[in-house]
C-alpha cells in the first residue's frame, strides 16, 4: 500500500463516525484507530495468490463527541418499520426479469401482499408482507443475497 | 485443496475448526442463529451469515439454509461438526447434489453404519470382534429365548433404531424374558418409531474404550490409538483419558488392528471412531462407529501431536493416507465443564458469565467458545468448555487437572467444575479401575 492511499485512508477514518479499522488482503494488514490520537500499524504478509479484501469495520458508540453525518439519515427513521427477510437466500425484486417488480418506492402494501422473492437451493419462495404502509425505501440490491432477519424495505406505517 | 469452508455448527467445535482452517490458509464462513449473534466464532471466522431463529430446526439442522448460505458465499466445502448434521446421510447427499464437498462420509456409508444391526454385521464380516447376538432383528419371543440360550445369560434387548439407553432392556434368565420383551418394544416403538429388537450378550463390568481412525476412502486407514471414555453419566461422556489404564500395548495392536480392519475393509473416508466394549478379561467387542470428529477429539491430539481437524480436510480435498499409525507419547485428560449444576441433579444453568478465568500453564490446553460477558443460550447444550491436560504420566495428569481445575473460575452460572475436582479427590477414579457403572454409585450430594 502506498503512503498516499494510508494518508487517504487515515483521512477517512478520522472524517467518518469510526473509531477503528481493520484491512486485511493478501498482501498487507493495516490496523487504525482513532481514540485522541490516530494511531497506525501496518504489515506487509507475505504475496499470495489475490483475494477479496477483508474489511472489518469497528464502530463504537460511546466515544461520541461530535454529529456522525454518515448515520443521522437512519436515527431520524425511529417510526419506520422494516420488512425483514424470513429466510437465508438471494432477494430479487420481480418473480422474473421480464416482468416489473412486485413493490416499488412509494408504493402502498398491505399485509399479505407478496413483496419480493427468495430464493434457496433453486426453490423460489413469495415473501409476504406483515406490515401496512408506504415503502419509504429498498434496503437491498435486486438479485444480492440476504441473510435472516435482514431488513429489506423500509416502510412508514402511517 | 478447498477456498472456502463454511461450518455448519456452532460453540467450541465452530472455533476449532476456523483455528484449523487459518493455519490452512482457507477462508471461513460461520453460519449462526439469532440466538448467537454474541457467538464467538462468528468474530472469528471471515464471513458470518444468519441462517434463522433461534430453535435448532429452523436453524442448525435446517439444510435448506445452510445450503443457501453455502451458495450465497460460494463455499466449496461444509464442515459439519459433531452433532447437528454430522451424521446426516441426507445433509451428506445434498452436498453431493449441489457440488458442495461435505467434510465426512459418502450418504451411503453413513446409512450403512449409522444402523446399529447393519453396523454389526458389516464390522463382523470384516473379522472385527462383535458381541454376540442376534444376526439382525428378532421376529418372534420364541426366537428371542432360543438366541438367549445360544449367547449365554445376561443377555440385552435393544431396539435397532435406539440411542440414549431407550428400548433396551437386560434378562437374567428365561422367566423374565417375556416382561422385557414387551416392555423394550412398547418403548422403542413410542420413542423411534420403530420398535424392531435385537440381542446381545451383555457385557459386564465394561470400559468403553474408542479407537480413532482415518480413512482416506481408498482403502488406506491409519489408527491413532484408544480412548478411554468409561466416565459417563446417563450414557453422556464427562471425562476421557488415554491411553487407557485397562490397555496394555499388546491389546492396543490388537485393537488398534481390528479397527484398521474393520474401516479399510468399507473404504471408509473421513475421521471416524470405533467404539469398543472392554471387559474384565480384557476381551473386547465392537460396539458402534461414529463418522464424524468426536468431542474429545483433543485428548489424542495432544499425545500424538496430530491435527485431526487438518486431517479431515486433507481427505476431503483428496489426499491420501500414509496407513501409519500413531501411539500415545504422554497421558491426555479431558474434563467436559458444562453450565449444569451438579448438585442438583446436572440441571442446565444458562445465563450469563460474569467473570472468567481461564487455566493456563504448561500441558494446559482450553476449547473454549464463552468469555466474560457472553450470556449462554438456553437453547442448545451445555457444555461451554473442554479443559485438556497432558503429563508424562497418569498421576501427574490428575495433579494438573486438579490445579487447573483450582484456577478455572465461572462466575453468573453455576458448572460441573464442582464434581470434577470431586473426581479427581476420588479413590477409585484415580486407581484407573473403574467401568461405565462407575458415576452411578458417586455422592453427588457433597458438591
Amino acid at each position: 500500500m502506498k503512503a498516499k492511499e494510508i494518508r487517504d485512508l487515515i483521512d477517512f477514518i478520522s472524517k467518518s463516525g469510526l473509531d477503528e479499522v481493520n484491512i486485511e488482503t493478501e498482501e498487507f494488514k493495516i490496523a487504525v484507530k482513532k481514540n485522541s490520537v490516530i494511531q497506525v500499524s501496518a504489515e506487509a504478509l507475505p504475496v499470495q495468490t489475490g483475494g477479496e479484501p477483508n474489511l472489518e469495520l469497528v464502530n463504537s458508540a460511546q466515544t461520541k463527541d461530535q454529529e456522525i453525518p454518515v448515520l443521522a439519515p437512519i436515527e431520524e427513521n425511529s417510526k419506520y418499520v422494516d420488512i425483514k427477510s424470513p429466510m437465508i437466500g438471494t432477494f430479487y425484486r420481480a418473480p422474473n426479469p421480464d416482468v416489473d417488480p412486485f413493490v416499488s418506492e412509494g408504493d402502498y402494501v398491505k399485509i399479505g401482499q407478496t413483496v419480493c422473492i427468495i430464493e434457496a437451493m433453486k426453490l423460489f419462495n413469495e415473501i409476504e408482507s406483515e406490515v401496512s404502509g408506504k415503502v419509504v425505501k429498498i434496503l437491498v440490491d435486486d438479485s444480492s443475497p440476504v441473510e435472516f432477519d435482514q431488513p429489506l424495505y423500509l416502510v412508514d406505517p402511517s | 485443496m478447498f477456498n472456502k469452508i463454511l461450518i455448519a455448527n456452532r460453540g467450541e467445535i465452530a472455533l476449532r475448526i476456523i483455528r484449523t482452517c487459518r493455519e490452512m490458509s482457507i477462508k471461513t464462513v460461520a453460519v449462526y442463529s439469532t440466538a448467537d449473534r454474541e457467538s464467538l466464532h462468528i468474530r472469528f471466522a471471515d464471513e458470518a451469515v444468519c441462517i434463522g431463529p433461534a430453535p435448532s430446526s429452523t436453524s442448525y439442522l435446517n439444510i435448506p439454509s445452510i445450503m443457501a448460505a453455502a451458495e450465497i458465499t460460494n463455499a466449496d466445502a461444509i464442515h459439519p461438526g459433531y452433532g447437528f448434521l454430522s451424521e446426516n446421510a441426507e445433509f451428506s447427499r445434498v452436498c453431493e447434489e449441489n457440488k458442495i464437498k461435505f467434510i465426512g462420509p459418502s450418504p451411503m456409508m453413513i446409512n450403512q453404519i449409522g444402523d446399529k444391526a447393519t453396523a454389526k454385521e458389516t464390522m463382523s464380516n470384516a473379522g472385527v470382534p462383535v458381541v454376540p447376538g442376534s444376526d439382525g432383528l428378532l421376529d418372534t419371543i420364541k426366537e428371542g429365548l432360543k438366541m438367549a440360550h445360544l449367547v449365554g445369560y445376561p443377555i440385552i434387548l435393544k431396539a435397532t433404531a435406539g440411542g440414549g439407553g431407550k428400548g433396551m432392556r437386560i434378562v437374567n434368565n428365561d422367566s423374565e424374558f417375556k416382561k422385557a420383551w414387551d416392555s423394550a418394544k412398547m418403548e422403542a416403538g413410542a420413542a423411534f418409531g420403530n420398535d424392531g429388537l435385537y440381542l446381545e450378550k451383555f457385557i459386564e463390568e465394561p470400559r468403553h474404550v474408542e479407537i480413532q481412525i482415518v480413512g482416506d476412502g481408498r482403502g488406506n486407514v491409519s489408527h491413532l490409538s484408544e480412548r478411554d471414555c468409561s466416565i459417563q453419566r446417563r450414557h453422556q461422556k464427562l471425562v476421557e483419558e488415554t491411553p487407557s489404564p485397562v490397555v496394555t500395548k499388546k491389546l492396543r495392536d490388537i485393537m488398534g488392528a481390528a479397527a484398521v480392519k474393520g474401516a479399510s475393509a468399507i473404504k471408509y473416508e473421513g475421521v471416524g471412531t470405533i467404539e469398543f466394549l472392554v471387559d474384565k478379561k480384557g476381551d473386547f467387542y465392537f460396539m458402534e462407529m461414529n463418522t464424524r470428529i468426536q468431542v474429545e477429539h483433543p485428548i489424542t491430539e495432544q499425545v500424538t501431536n496430530f491435527d485431526l481437524i487438518k486431517e479431515q480436510i486433507k481427505v476431503a480435498a483428496g489426499e491420501k493416507v500414509t496407513g501409519k499409525n500413531y501411539y500415545p507419547k504422554q497421558f491426555a485428560m479431558e474434563c467436559r465443564i458444562n453450565a449444569e449444576d451438579p448438585a442438583k441433579n446436572f440441571r442446565p444453568s444458562p445465563g450469563k458469565i460474569t467473570t472468567l478465568h481461564i487455566p493456563g500453564g504448561l500441558g494446559v490446553r482450553v476449547d473454549s467458545h464463552v468469555y466474560a460477558g457472553y450470556t449462554i443460550p438456553p437453547n442448545y447444550d451445555s457444555m461451554i468448555a473442554k479443559l485438556i491436560v497432558t503429563a508424562d504420566s497418569r498421576e501427574e495428569c490428575i495433579m494438573r487437572m486438579k490445579r487447573a481445575l483450582d484456577e478455572f473460575i465461572v462466575e453468573g452460572v453455576k458448572t460441573t467444575i464442582p464434581f470434577h475436582k470431586k473426581l479427581m479427590d476420588d479413590k477409585v477414579f484415580k486407581s484407573g479401575k473403574f467401568t461405565t457403572k462407575f458415576l452411578d454409585d458417586f455422592d453427588f450430594s457433597s458438591l
